[in-house]
């Protein structure tokens, strides 16, 4: 297990180098002197020369590429012209209420999709079967923006039971330690505040999740079908076991391996879809900050969230292969 | 002198085409005329008259023609402004604007028909791109293998390491926008399913007799992957470019819906919604209806492309591809 957690690490060196690579090469693709576009729009020949000399402009590409790589690895992105704060306290700042909103969203759609998804795989043609196969077409073909706005709508509009946007209500008492909120509120057994940071995060968290609760369904109904077709099932059975220790002890223990793949495939998808639902819900989160540093052009700070959001998506990646492998030993012997 | 071939020696039906054709119609009345086989016929399209096919497909075709004929079916021009008709609420059969007008009085439903046009446009681009150079990527990976596959491989692993949207925001924002800087963004990630799938199919269809036979009698590389590997390889592709086609879709609106995709004049169903964003509390039909079409037609194209692979490839249901 180590020496595979060893390899797959090593992996992962080649990919961070080719990613920032990308990015260098995307910063110097991009029309116009990059040293002008770090300093920014209202910046003085001072501060591009000053830019020039941080990023390392002046020298050879390959010195610069290696400054860059340096600079990334150490998580220094430079200053934010629209905050003009660095780029990294800015990032460090909102990153727990991404994670937060993410790992609920996630944790949601395992919660709906997986359960639903034994459901109708264990009774095929059922109703069941037919509304959880529906349901999961839809899941899978709503673009989450717009659900986003037009349950803002709904519930936050016409029938008043969740707010629109934001993350706690201002005033009621919280302390930060980690600054995930609901961790927050637990650890100092605040009752109000965990049910006031969960009012505000159940909406986005929903919209975010739901195309991964329409795959997750999906694939949990496939699996199942497949796994409860197989001959130690009907052993399982012959014994006399109760139906609902064959489903969930026998048959879904099988379809496990499968949903956590798809968690993890689609998990990048939904730090991509966080972009536009902390948007929609004005979540104060990297993605939102990505937008704004979209709309002024803040480069330093577009740099910066791109390589958070990809470096958390290679780690991602990588405790799933982590936990496939302890699920499954015939991944870690393999090669 | 030749005996003239009488009719009656000739078999039944060859006796049109000697005797030349003085009755035209004669194969119809052929004795063996036979009608045909409606069970066989049946069983042989029965996958194919399934619901989801029947709907997925249906509903994907009306847009199409909404598409193509969009100029002559929306009842205004898309970009024409009214400011005295603003934010009509939908008048459905009431008056001219069906689905209500939007903050500068352009009429909804011609900009969600005229959006159609734009929306399928570019994913049938960034499909048939992504296709065509994943397919050929994985086709080369899988059958020339060693340094080829792994620098191949390399590169897939590298752009998969992005979250999905993500990338196409970078590009965007750094390179300034257009229609093709869009279609690029779009297929720097999509011609990756594509590429493992046909690198996956090519490595076990190499080792096929038909292949080896290929090869022993002289057969060119370029001409075992044209005439012999590819054509093998289209189904599943073909699979995979559909849910491609629904994913590019959902994200060209995405892109257009943050202000990244094409030009703001264009009638696009993500920019109407970020329009109608802003305008929700008031006039709700402006978000309301681009978003059912992008909703509709990715439904209809995720059921067809689901059928599909129940009929073309079922094995692709295993590896995860969706």
């Amino acid at each position: 297990m180590i020496a595979y957690f060893i390899r797959r690490l090593a992996g992962t060196i080649p990919v961070i180098l080719m990613i920032s690579l990308l990015v260098f090469l995307l910063l110097h693709a991009a029309p116009g002197d990059p040293a002008e576009m770090l300093a920014g729009d209202q910046a003085s020949e001072a501060d591009i020369l000053e830019a020039r000399a941080r990023w390392g402009l002046d020298q050879p590409v390959l010195v610069q590429y290696w400054r860059f790589l340096v600079n990334a690895l150490s998580f220094d992105f430079g200053r934010s012209f629209r905050y003009d704060e660095p780029v990294m306290g800015l990032i460090a700042e909102r990153f727990p209420a991404s994670l937060e909103l993410a790992v609920t969203a996630t944790l949601l759609a395992i919660a709906i999709g997986v359960p639903l998804g034994v459901w109708a795989g264990s009774k095929p043609n059922s109703w069941v079967d037919h509304v959880g196969s529906i349901g999961g077409f839809f899941g899978i073909s709503m673009p989450n923006f717009w659900l986003g706005i037009m349950l803002v709508l709904l519930l936050a509009g016409s029938l008043n039971i969740l707010p629109s946007s934001g993350r706690h209500t201002f005033g009621v008492p919280d302390d930060p330690v980690t600054g995930f909120l609901l961790i927050d509120s637990i650890i100092g057994l605040n009752w109000e505040s965990f049910k006031d940071a969960m009012i505000y995060l159940i909406m986005p968290a929903f919209v975010l999740g739901i195309n991964m609760t329409g795959i997750l369904m999906r694939v949990t109904r496939s699996s199942m079908l497949e796994t409860l077709s197989e001959d130690f099932i009907m052993t399982a059975r012959a014994k006399g076991l109760d139906e609902r220790a064959v489903i969930w002890r026998h048959g879904f223990r099988n379809a496990l391996i499968l949903v956590i793949t798809v968690v993890g495939l689609e998990f990048g998808a939904l730090l991509s879809g966080s972009i536009i639902v902390e948007t929609i819900f004005s979540w104060p989160g990297i993605g939102n900050l990505l937008l704004q540093g979209l709309t002024s052009r803040d480069y330093p700070l577009i740099t910066g969230v791109v390589i958070v959001y990809t470096s958390l998506f290679v780690v991602v990646n990588l405790i799933v292969d982590l936990c496939y492998a302890a699920a499954d030993p015939r991944i870690r012997l393999a090669k | 002198m030749p005996q003239p071939i009488r009719e009656s020696v000739l078999p039944n039906n060859m006796s049109n085409k000697l005797t030349g054709d003085l009755k035209p119609f004669a194969w119809l009345r052929r004795p063996d005329w036979q009608a045909p086989d409606w069970k066989a016929l049946h069983k042989k399209w029965r996958p194919w008259l399934q619901f989801k096919v029947i709907a997925g497909g249906g509903t994907l075709t009306i847009f199409v023609l909404l598409a193509v004929f969009a100029s002559l079916v929306a009842p205004f021009d898309p970009n024409r402004q009214d400011l005295m008709m603003a934010m009509t609420e939908p008048q459905y059969f009431a008056g001219p604007h069906f689905l209500g007008t939007d903050h500068v009085g352009r009429d909804i439903l011609s900009r969600c028909i005229h959006g159609a046009r734009v929306s399928l446009v570019i994913a049938l681009s960034v499909v048939v791109i992504s296709g065509a150079v994943g397919v050929f990527l994985g086709v080369v990976s899988g059958y020339f293998g060693k340094t080829t596959d792994f620098i191949i491989q390399k590169l897939v692993e590298v752009m998969w390491a992005f979250p999905p949207l993500l990338l196409a925001i970078a590009v965007l924002a750094f390179l300034g926008q257009g229609l093709a800087i869009l279609i690029m963004a779009l297929t720097l990630q999509r011609w990756i399913p594509f590429c493992r799938v046909t690198r996956a199919n090519a490595l076990t269809l190499k080792e096929r007799e038909f292949i080896v036979a290929a090869r022993s009698l002289g057969a060119t590389h370029t001409r075992i992957i044209m005439k012999h590997l590819l054509p093998n390889l289209m189904q599943s592709a073909l699979v995979i470019g559909t849910f491609a086609m629904a994913s590019a879709i959902i994200a060209e609106a995405a892109l257009s819906f943050l202000g990244l995709g094409v030009p703001p004049s264009t009638p696009t169903w993500g920019g109407m919604l970020a329009d109608g964003r802003t305008y929700i509390s008031t006039s709700y039909w402006m978000a309301l209806f681009p978003g059912v079409c992008i909703f509709v037609t990715v439904l209809a194209i995720n059921m067809l492309g689901d059928a599909l692979r129940d009929i073309l490839d079922p094995k692709l249901k295993r590896s995860g591809a969706r």
